[in-house]
């Protein structure tokens, strides 16, 4: 935590001129560190597997129901699926690009260009197999739900949402955020006593990956099965049917990969080194001098 | 090392990681006993589902106006062979429906006989494995009033549908479509063997004369072309032993989700 509130920590770190140096913090707990593993194992599977379910039928509605004759708000299909050169094609909310190669037309099992939705490098398993894709997900689901409540009870009993992602009161200052997108989108890292905690941006994304991305993934999961449906059909009424509940499982994912990719490109700029170490370890070093 | 070739390193590492982690999931997901040990999530979604579903609480029911206005057909649209075309040419008069295996009274009902049974219309939503979904109303006859009439003797625990289509146009028959449903799901209340859709009698698209229709449960448990109840013990001495055409090939028989 700073020890200076009266300036803002973001100024002030990039004002400190202390001396290079640096310093090993103990960072990540032992179940923080566990349960991220398991989770990119299970949640790289689960994108994997679900990529293949999704091949099933590579359409999405809204509502309470949807199938061919309906109006997909995205689709991937082919042109010409039965020619020597289909050409593969993703269409969004009206508007139309061609994704021969990767999206819609990919190799098939023979080599040859063939109509699925995510290519097989992509898949899990690689070729058209929906009903072991099925029995990976939801053996993979049980995992992800298993290793997110331990997370959870964990993070609430031992103080790690209230410590470590909980927005202190400087940081959402209008001021202070305005101060972390800058550093952001210029790349530069807190150093010193604010490289001991999580800047504003990263709890904000933190805090939505927790609370609202892997929630809203899990149950639109669970109100795609017609069982779960009898049983709390009010999840049919949160997600506005059974149809849309597949499409917002489809955009959970799509934020999950978004997020992702942001995630370890912060990695990679803050010393991609440390940062594994950290997450593996737990110690985190932390430079004691100015931005670099 | 430099920085630069350390990270060259990583990535390197990364691809190769993923290549190896995508064919080890292939070769692992090709093994019967790996399939079987991931099985234990279905197993387990079994048994949650049963815990939920134990006060049998009805699937949700929509309006004539949620009605999809293309319910749409999978699987066979037309069942081949002279014995059913010969069924349907007569407009299913001369149509059976045989009640055997374990039962106090073995019978064999007309949809005449069917027709003047108590009835149940449902409007239900009709959810594929492949994930479309299509809203449709039902009527026809509870499976559990039909059970009760003929008397399940003690030993049963599921029904088998065995149906007119053949899926795969086999010679021998292995291609022959067949369902399964233990007596938990046979005796609720919206499973029924409908015989109308949409106010209308059943066409052989969706599974003239007879159909089933167990709500909680996936498209490929919904039988079409029903032609015999069997009432068993257990399902590994029918066809593949797996309780379905689809179970067969590979599908889960529980299909909750």
């Amino acid at each position: 935590m700073p020890t200076d509130s009266a300036i803002d920590p973001a100024i002030a770190a990039s004002r400190s001129r202390l001396p290079a140096g640096k310093e090993t913090i103990y960072r990540h707990t032992v179940v923080v560190r566990i349960t991220h593993w398991v989770n990119v194992i299970v949640v790289s599977l689960l994108l994997m597997s679900g990529m293949q379910i999704f091949n099933a039928h590579p359409r999405l509605y809204w509502g309470q129901y949807g199938a061919d004759a309906d109006k997909p708000w995205l689709e991937m299909t082919a042109l010409k699926p039965d020619s020597d050169h289909p050409t593969g094609v993703l269409r969004l909310a009206g508007a139309q690009v061609t994704t021969t190669g990767v999206l819609g037309v990919s190799k098939g099992p023979d080599g040859q260009p063939a109509q699925r939705g995510f290519p097989k490098w992509a898949t899990l398993p690689s070729d058209q197999d929906l009903a072991t894709g099925r029995r990976w997900h939801f053996f993979l689901a049980w995992l992800l739900v298993a290793n997110g409540l331990a997370y959870l009870l964990f993070g609430a009993f031992n103080g790690h949402f209230r410590r470590d992602l909980t927005p202190s009161r400087d940081q959402i200052r209008p001021r202070s955020i305005l101060a972390s997108i800058v550093d952001h989108i210029r790349l530069k890292h807190p150093v010193g006593e604010e490289a001991k905690r999580y800047n504003i941006l990263q709890k904000f994304a933190y805090l939505a990956v927790v609370f609202v991305i892997l929630p809203a993934m899990v149950l639109s999961g669970l109100t795609m099965s017609p069982g779960v449906n009898a049983a709390a059909p009010w999840l049919l009424d949160l997600f506005g049917g059974r149809a849309s509940a597949r499409s917002i499982h489809f955009i959970t994912a799509n934020l999950i990969v978004l997020f992702v990719i942001v995630h370890v490109v912060e990695v990679f700029i803050a010393g991609v080194g440390n940062e594994i170490r950290s997450m593996i370890t737990g110690r985190y070093t932390i430079r004691t001098g100015t931005h670099s | 090392m430099s920085r630069l070739s350390r990270r060259g390193l990583i990535g390197a590492g990364a691809a190769g990681m993923g290549g190896l982690l995508l064919a080890g999931c292939d070769r692992l997901s090709a093994s019967p006993s790996f399939q079987k040990f991931i099985g234990t999530g279905e197993d387990l979604t079994f048994g949650a589902q049963r815990i939920l579903l134990a006060g049998q609480p009805l699937a949700r029911e929509y309006s004539l106006s949620q009605l999809s206005p293309t319910f749409k057909s999978n699987g066979t649209s037309m069942p081949g062979g002279d014995a059913y075309r010969a069924l349907l040419d007569n407009a299913f008069a001369n149509y059976h429906l045989a009640v055997e295996g374990l039962v106090a009274r073995p019978a064999r009902f007309s949809l005449a006989d069917l027709k003047a049974m108590p009835a149940r219309t449902q409007i239900t939503r009709h959810d594929c494995v492949e994930g479309w979904s299509a809203i449709g109303q039902w009527t026809g006859v509870p499976l559990g009033h039909l059970l009760r009439t003929v008397g399940v003797a003690p030993a049963a625990r599921f029904v088998v549908l065995h149906c007119a289509d053949d899926l795969e146009n086999s010679t021998d028959g292995s291609g022959q479509y067949y369902e399964s449903i233990d007596l938990f799901d046979a005796f609720h209340p919206q499973t029924i063997l409908a015989y109308a859709m949409n106010g209308k009698p059943l066409v052989p698209a969706h599974g003239a004369p007879l159909r089933l229709r167990v709500e909680r449960q996936l498209g490929y448990k919904q039988a079409k072309y029903v032609m015999r109840l069997q009432l068993v013990d257990r399902v590994e001495r029918i066809k593949g032993g797996k309780g379905g055409y689809w179970e067969d090939r590979g599908y889960e028989w529980y299909a909750g989700i």
